[in-house]
């Protein structure tokens, strides 16, 4: 079976513009999160997210592009932009690629403002690229329209594990002879008034801070972006000379089927396991966990049971971190951005701090990375993506 | 070229980039480079300029009682319109 490998990695999200910047506030321990800055902001409960500030947009955007480009598409844009950049790919190899991309919400700043205007102020008529510009899968089509990609296209929906599954699925694409290359990852830009207000019904949103595994932890923060990744055939990267990041070398998912936003440690268990068979690996060759880590009291609780459960008498020896506290929780798109996490560790021997853990509570059982990144070698890792709908994804990655 | 004209024909060549004094009456808006989007997008700015609705749909360009040939066709389809609805 061919091996698969990222061979190009692109980026925007709370923390910084592109990959560089992110590995760097990741390491240093840097939060993206912050006053929201949007429209009513000051009628919501919960008034802080890790919010794209400064960005200064697509360079060269037209205004039938802008017209079409919903703020979850031109992130995705601007990642798959700088992914197909790093990659070197030339447009014969992009020719035969395909696209696949997650979501939760799709074009929902789209929704949001055009029902203001049918029904807050009374219009009776909404521009005419409405519907192709809030569509779950506008990402992924203006990317495969960009970057002339002709294979597959399409977005996956699964809540908070979209981009994993997407990601998951182009692995699969590739190392089952379908595809040689394939742009993956996850595109969220939820930080509007209605977004949040939705989350804050659920009441499980901090009004301070995301603080993953600590004892003092009272909720998730939401974030935005996008991460992007060219995953290859590693033969096909070797033969062009391109310089692999990371090997992806399995991926696991399945349902809780019981609950419908209460997580399962046996669910998530359940894809950890399967993850590590389909890369043939053992638990103890693992040397990072970047977890789902949300902050939330229920997901850290069951995902350090599950961990337990899946690393057993090594549990205590696995570094695990959340970057969720840095770039926020990034809904459909933070699977793809915690891969990035899981670079650092393999491709640079950097584990990076679980941003805003400062004591780990003593019922998580795990070696929790705090404070200040820590230098090792791993050879392996794991990247939990857990979602409402009781929906498990969980990629195994692999030095190269 | 009275105001109704002159903005219909801004809108039109809005949505075509091309110069509004470069537009003729007898110019055929596909040549003018307007796509499907451009169209409809035209179509909604005219809606929103003077107020009313225009019967066009996408599916039987040719059917309804608003001919989208020509710049001059449709600044007298948008005038019948003004008209009807004063």
């Amino acid at each position: 079976m061919p091996r698969v490998v990222l061979t190009g990695a692109g980026t925007v999200n709370a923390l910084a513009h592109d990959v560089p910047g992110t590995l760097a506030a990741l390491a240093a321990g840097q939060s993206g999160i912050g006053p929201l800055d949007i429209r009513d902001a000051g009628r919501l409960t919960i008034r802080i997210g890790a919010q794209v500030k400064g960005w200064p947009g697509l360079p060269g955007m037209t205004a039938r592009e802008a017209a079409l480009w919903d703020p979850f598409t031109r992130f995705a844009i601007a990642a798959a932009d700088q992914a197909v950049a790093m990659s070197g790919l030339a447009p014969a190899d992009l020719a035969a690629a395909g696209v696949i991309l997650g979501t939760a919400a799709g074009g929902i700043s789209t929704w949001e403002d055009n029902y203001r205007a049918v029904f807050a102020e009374g219009k009776d008529r909404v521009p005419p690229l409405v519907v192709p510009r809030l569509m779950q899968n506008a990402a992924p089509a203006h990317v495969s329209i960009r970057h002339g990609l002709r294979g597959p296209s399409f977005s996956v929906s699964s809540a908070c594990a979209s981009a994993s599954h997407a990601i998951g699925l182009a692995f699969r694409d590739i190392r089952e002879g379908r595809a040689r290359v394939i742009l993956a990852g996850g595109a969220e830009a939820m930080l509007v008034f209605g977004g949040i207000k939705a989350w804050e019904g659920l009441r499980v949103l901090s009004p301070d801070g995301c603080r993953p595994f600590d004892a003092d932890r009272n909720g998730m923060v939401m974030g935005e972006g996008a991460a992007v990744f060219v995953l290859e055939d590693a033969d096909h990267a070797a033969a062009r000379g391109a310089r692999a990041l990371a090997e992806i070398a399995g991926f696991g998912m399945t349902s809780d089927a019981g609950d419908i936003v209460a997580p399962s440690a046996e669910g998530a268990a359940a894809a950890m396991h399967l993850a590590l068979t389909d890369a043939g690996m053992q638990p103890g060759d693992l040397g990072y966990v970047n977890a789902h880590g949300t902050g939330t009291l229920a997901n850290d609780r069951a995902e350090a049971q599950a961990l337990r459960a899946v690393l057993g008498a090594g549990a205590a020896a696995v570094p695990v971190s959340s970057t969720k506290g840095a770039h926020g929780h990034a809904i459909g798109a933070t699977g793809a951005l915690e891969l990035l996490a899981c670079i650092a560790a393999l491709r640079d021997g950097v584990l990076v701090p679980t941003t805003g853990c400062r004591v780990v509570a003593p019922d998580m059982g795990l070696d929790v990375v705090t404070e200040t990144a820590r230098h090792a070698q791993p050879g392996a890792a794991l990247s939990n993506s857990f979602a409402f709908g009781g929906t498990n994804a969980v990629l195994a990655l692999r030095a190269v | 070229m009275d105001t109704l004209e002159a903005r219909v024909v801004d809108i039109l060549a809005a949505q075509a980039l091309l110069d509004p004094a470069s537009l003729r009456a007898s110019d055929d808006l596909a040549e003018l480079g307007l796509d499907s989007l451009g169209l409809v997008d035209a179509i909604f700015a005219i809606e929103e300029a003077f107020g009313i609705s225009v019967p066009f749909n996408a599916n039987e360009p040719d059917a309804q009682d608003f001919d989208i040939s020509t710049v001059g066709s449709v600044v007298a389809g948008v005038r019948r319109l003004v008209a009807a609805r004063d």
